[in-house]
């Protein structure tokens, strides 16, 4: 049975008399696409293995594993940056005497920097060996810096606001005495780490093989930095009187300039990689931060001293654009690493030039 | 002894360098992918004797590679790619028989498109079902006559199948090694590179930091899991699993710098049998990984293997890349003292 259905076509083929099968069908269509297959050095045609012509790849996937990170790494980049701008204007306010300022400061830069205990905690692969970061202090490891730059970073953060929101009557026994002498060189300390907590992130994203992270590795400290800047001016605008927020709007100010710079820059300057962040989910997370730092920024100038109600609104801007941002920057990131284009176009570029 | 303090290039000895006082020689594979079969022996082997994990029995329907990539429950992976031209002097024998070209370029299309939509775009490993939006496409199978039977000789191709065996590459300047914040990656004495399980607690930096994209966190372990070289096998004098059951000798395992010295004999002979197109990858101390532990012999470039054709160790660009964080961080400090300055009180 089986021999009587293989062996005519056999028989048949070699004069291209053979009947119009199924089979036959889909290759011959396949035929004309052949064309564009590039012939290689030695004549022969080789066959492209994606539609894509500029490069050749294995089956389009991907050269790179995507990262493992979920929204929790991009929210900590967020968190953490908050805290440490609220950290800087914590300690700014208080040698400046200004106390509803020092006061939510304080209190802002510990809560976020829970949030981001938490965000990168609840991110690994093993929760319950968090701890074995602190095994060891390794300069090649951004992240081994960043842990104890942390570590460094968290007690006077701690210490700073649990001394506002002491009871009263705690305020009074030695121990509260205590918290109080220790804040003011407790949050000084933290304000000098700060600038590390806001920046070694940036170092963190582009110190691996996730070609529109380390490509970018020139502009993402002062996007993230500006970024941190911007969303903790921006908190304080929303909580804090506006009679005491003028350095809060000065630092929100700052922070978005050179954020939107930063990131302007990034966009001309990357080559391929800047493809990453200028398609896709990458693209439209970052045009609204663009548009919501823009428009936190006009607020914040015309009308941030004048009403309250503007100052909130600013305030609220600032801090879903620097989100975004982040958000932004993390998912060109995972999208230059699923694309094979982003690793081969550039490295055969290399190669040849 | 101290290492030096290098973030790239060649390095003599590996071992010696991560603090390794009296250590054999340097030891990797040498992958000869002109000999490979695609048997997957190796495959096999790897899972076996590191009781390493299924990871899914489903086709990927690309080619007779159902393994997809390397990754946490695949430490070897033989990759199959169909080419239209024969393989250097290789005579197909196609002449007399009814073979048109092939549908490689038609599935390669349906399974890249379908891997835009896939969760980590296709970088888990590639057994799990791809949602397919187009619906099932013809590949003319099943069919009642020969493939290629209702072709006429006008349409005959030549054609070679590449296959290669895939593995970690155990560079010299291990991305993974480098980023790794809790040592759970450590630099062994035969020069390998492998994951210390009980400490490993699943940060995932080392998954980013590789740029071959080899290593990958273990779903439901939640740690990273890679080729180890088959540590436990070393440490009693065996050689590892895969180049044990490799049939072929395509996967030869060894000290690396008798590796290297029989790897540039081979593509000599190569050569002079015509297979113009044979070339060395991973075995050169100068390149961006300052060579590799784990190298090949490819018959086309490396990209069409899913390799990157020049990576480069992220670690390199460590000084450059603290330096504008520096200064990004001074910048943001001196804006902080100029703003309190600035507004008085």
């Amino acid at each position: 049975m089986g021999t009587s259905r293989g062996n005519p076509p056999l028989a048949e083929s070699p004069d291209g008399a053979a009947p119009d099968g199924a089979g036959a069908r889909t290759l011959d269509r396949d035929q004309p696409r052949r064309a564009r297959g590039r012939r290689d050095d030695d004549g022969s045609r080789e066959q492209t293995m994606v539609p894509r012509a500029e490069f050749r790849s294995y089956y389009g996937r991907p050269v790179l594993k995507p990262p493992v990170w979920e929204w929790k790494i991009p929210a900590y980049l967020f968190t953490g940056g908050l805290s440490a701008g609220s950290a800087v204007l914590a300690a700014g306010a208080d040698l400046t005497s200004r106390p509803a300022l020092r006061r939510m400061s304080r209190i802002n830069a510990l809560t976020t920097l829970l949030a981001s205990g938490y965000l990168l905690i609840a991110d690994l692969g093993r929760p319950e060996r968090f701890h074995h970061m602190l095994r060891v202090a390794k300069p090649t490891s951004p992240m081994s810096v960043g842990t104890w730059i942390l570590t460094m970073y968290g007690p006077g953060v701690g210490i700073a606001a649990v001394s506002e929101l002491l009871p009263a009557a705690v305020r009074h026994t030695m121990l509260g005495r205590l918290l109080d002498r220790l804040a003011r060189p407790a949050a000084v300390t933290s304000a000098v780490l700060a600038p590390a907590v806001a920046s070694y992130t940036a170092v963190l994203l582009s110190q691996t093989a996730a070609p529109a992270w380390h490509e970018a590795h020139p502009q993402l400290p002062f996007i993230f930095t500006g970024s941190a800047a911007a969303s903790a001016g921006g908190l304080a605008m929303v909580l804090t009187p506006m009679d005491e927020a003028a350095p809060a709007r000065m630092f929100a100010w700052y922070g978005g300039v050179s954020e939107l710079v930063a990131s302007k820059l990034m966009e001309q300057r990357l080559g391929l990689a800047s493809e990453a962040y200028t398609t896709g989910r990458a693209r439209q997370l970052r045009r609204w931060s663009q548009r919501l730092t823009a428009a936190g920024l006009a607020g914040a100038t015309l009308a941030g001293r004048r009403s309250r109600a503007a100052a909130v609104a600013s305030g609220l801007a600032l801090l879903a654009g620097s989100a975004l941002q982040r958000f932004g920057v993390f998912e060109a990131g995972v999208a230059s690493t699923k694309d094979p284009q982003y690793v081969v176009v550039p490295q055969r570029q290399r190669l040849e030039g | 002894m101290m290492g030096d303090h290098s973030l790239s290039g060649p390095l003599d000895d590996v071992a010696a360098d991560a603090g390794h006082l009296d250590h054999p020689p340097r030891v990797g594979f040498f992958t000869d992918t002109s000999v490979c079969i695609g048997c997957k022996a190796c495959e096999v082997a790897c899972k076996e004797w590191n009781l390493v994990p299924e990871d899914g029995l489903n086709l990927l329907g690309m080619s007779f590679d159902n393994t997809g990539m390397l990754g946490a429950n695949s430490w070897r992976h033989v990759a199959f790619i169909e080419q239209q031209r024969p393989l250097g002097n290789q005579d197909t024998g196609l002449a007399g028989l009814p073979t048109g070209p092939s549908g490689t370029e038609q599935t390669t299309e349906v399974v890249s498109s379908a891997l835009r939509h896939a969760e980590r775009g296709g970088g888990e490993l590639g057994t799990s079902p791809l949602p397919v939006d187009r619906g099932p496409q013809s590949l003319g199978m099943p069919s009642f006559d020969l493939p290629g039977a209702a072709t006429g000789t006008e349409g005959r191709t030549d054609f070679r199948w590449l296959m290669s065996s895939d593995v970690c590459k155990h560079c010299t300047r291990a991305g993974c090694l480098d980023v790794c914040p809790t040592g759970a990656l450590v630099r062994t004495e035969f020069g390998t590179v492998v994951v210390q399980q009980d400490i490993c607690n699943g940060c995932g930096y080392c998954v980013s930091g590789c740029p071959y994209g080899v290593i990958d966190r273990r779903p439901h372990d939640g740690r990273a899991q890679k080729c180890t070289l088959c540590y436990d096998r070393l440490r009693d004098g065996l050689e590892p699993a895969c180049a044990k059951a490799c049939p072929t000798d395509s996967i030869q395992f060894g000290p690396l710098d008798e590796l290297r010295a029989r790897a540039a004999q081979r593509v000599e002979q190569l050569h002079e049998r015509g297979v113009t197109e044979a070339r060395l990858y991973g075995h050169d101390p100068t390149d961006g990984v300052g060579g590799t532990g784990a190298f090949f012999l490819l018959l086309d470039e490396p990209e069409v293997y899913g390799l990157p054709p020049d990576p480069v160790v992220p670690t390199r660009d460590l000084p450059a890349m603290w330096k504008y964080a520096g200064i990004a961080a001074s910048a943001f400090l001196a804006a902080a003292v100029a703003v309190f300055a600035g507004s008085g009180r």
